[in-house]
């Protein structure tokens, strides 16, 4: 298409220069990590690191959506841009997906101070898709103060929003479980912060007990003490105090060293996923893939196991573990 | 590039409330494999080429039911081509008279899917729209 001609240079001077269509292109050229994704990423990297990463996590339903839109109005508000990665499931069995996030954030329209993206997953399951930082490096060198990213809904295990964002809020709502729900592993765990949303609903004097129970059982070496808020996002209650804390636990990033840790941990983990991600492509691509198939057929035929044929692989490659 | 899904825009422009139609079809390209990207209801045209905009689709899907179309779709075409997306595919799907179809047709929409065309006919459509060279 038309949008693939354009050279990387002028793209990324484009972006830089607060062109939103510019904008656009290069998150899908990011997205789809193709040939022209990279020069791209390469050209604008270095003009990353000054947005705040705030991640939104949380079940479905919770109101995740409402509450980035209400963040968003709280922020603009305060002058600052803010620009929004809604990641939604890819279908396994299809490939596609439907992505309703911005349905919730109709209140942002026509503000050229905010930028809304959806993601698909496009077959990641840690609740982002394999390129979510890769955009949130586009939308921070385009200069938004704020990205906020809203993973999928999440539940026990879709954790990988801690490895992108530097301040992670988890959302809950009432009647989803009892205390031992509370005190189980999974994203209550990577929460900075926690939100009680639909916090006008009945229920909510138990959830908020047991959240509260959950966080005093917790021992944490971090100096950071996680607040638990109480918001309606539909209506805005509580997100004033919500920001505030957000940017509470900024200050506390940058004061006590802890944002060069939280980098080090997104670097490592985004190299990770890309070396995981490529090794995995070139062996199954390259010349080995002939080698790969037989070892398929070699377990399914009961001759050698799975363990004892991965290693022999690895061997064979020249990875001695020895 | 044909590897990476279609990208589609369900909108509902304007002030009816009727969105069955834009389900079932946002469901039906999801199942052909699209990433489809509903609005919700009672979207103005500037929020429908800023949505096009942002989310760098390939495709925009209008839903229209009111009546309104002979005002809405001129106005939306109007401003995909101000912001620079005259690339973009636009179809209008809900009721059109037939006396407007070609009306519409001038204006820039590739296709009027009215009443009981079949999502499989929609899907082709659409595909045919973005990868012509397939088709």
């Amino acid at each position: 298409m038309a949008a693939q001609s354009i050279n990387t240079e002028n793209l990324a001077r484009e972006v830089l220069a607060g062109n939103r269509r510019a904008l656009a292109r290069a998150l899908t050229r990011a997205e789809n990590n193709n040939n022209e994704g990279g020069p791209l990423l390469a050209a604008l990297y270095p003009h990353t690191g000054n947005a705040h990463i705030i991640g939104i996590t949380g079940p479905p339903g919770s109101g995740k959506s409402a509450l980035v839109s209400a963040l968003t109005m709280q922020l603009r508000a305060a002058q600052e841009t803010v620009a929004i990665v809604a990641v939604d499931p890819t279908s396994p069995f299809t490939g596609g997906a439907i992505m309703g996030d911005r349905i919730r954030m109709r209140d942002l329209a026509g503000d050229a101070g905010v930028f809304i993206r959806s993601m698909a997953t496009r077959g990641l399951l840690g609740g982002l898709a394999r390129t979510t930082a890769d955009l949130v490096d586009v939308l921070d060198a385009a200069g938004f103060d704020r990205v906020l990213i809203e993973t999928v809904g999440a539940g026990q295990s879709e954790v990988d929003i801690a490895a992108a964002a530097h301040t992670t809020v988890v959302v809950e709502i009432p009647g989803l479980g009892d205390d031992v729900q509370a005190i189980k592993a999974g994203i209550l765990e990577i929460a900075d912060l926690l939100v009680l949303n639909k916090a006008d609903h009945p229920n909510s004097g138990a959830a908020l007990q047991a959240l509260r129970t959950m966080l005093s059982l917790g021992s944490t070496e971090d100096a950071w003490e996680i607040p638990l808020l109480k918001t309606v996002a539909i209506d805005g209650q509580g997100v004033d105090a919500l920001l505030s804390k957000i940017n509470e636990h900024q200050r506390y990033l940058r004061n006590s060293g802890m944002l060069l840790q939280r980098r080090q941990l997104h670097v490592r983990a985004n190299l990770e996923l890309r070396l995981r991600t490529s090794l995995l492509a070139e062996y199954l691509q390259g010349p080995t893939a002939h080698q790969f198939e037989e070892i398929v057929a070699a377990v399914i035929a009961r001759e050698i196991d799975p363990a004892t044929a991965i290693a022999t692989l690895l061997d064979s490659q020249g990875f001695n573990r020895e | 590039m044909e590897n990476q899904p279609i990208r589609v825009l369900i909108a509902k422009p304007g002030l009816d409330g009727h969105d069955r139609g834009a389900k079932i079809l946002a469901r039906a390209l999801r199942d052909a494999g699209m990433e489809v990207i509903y609005t919700g209801l009672r979207q103005t045209p500037e929020m429908v080429a800023e949505a096009a905009l942002q989310e760098d689709v390939d495709v925009v899907g209008l839903s229209i039911l009111s009546g309104a179309h002979r005002a809405l779709v001129p106005r939306i075409m109007e401003l995909l081509r101000q912001n620079d997306l005259s690339d973009v595919k636009v179809f209008l799907g809900g009721i059109v008279p037939d006396g407007d179809v070609a009306d519409m047709l001038a204006a820039g929409v590739q296709a009027v899917f009215g009443p009981g065309t079949s999502t499989v006919a929609i899907i082709e459509s659409v595909r045919t729209a973005v990868y012509p060279s397939e088709a």
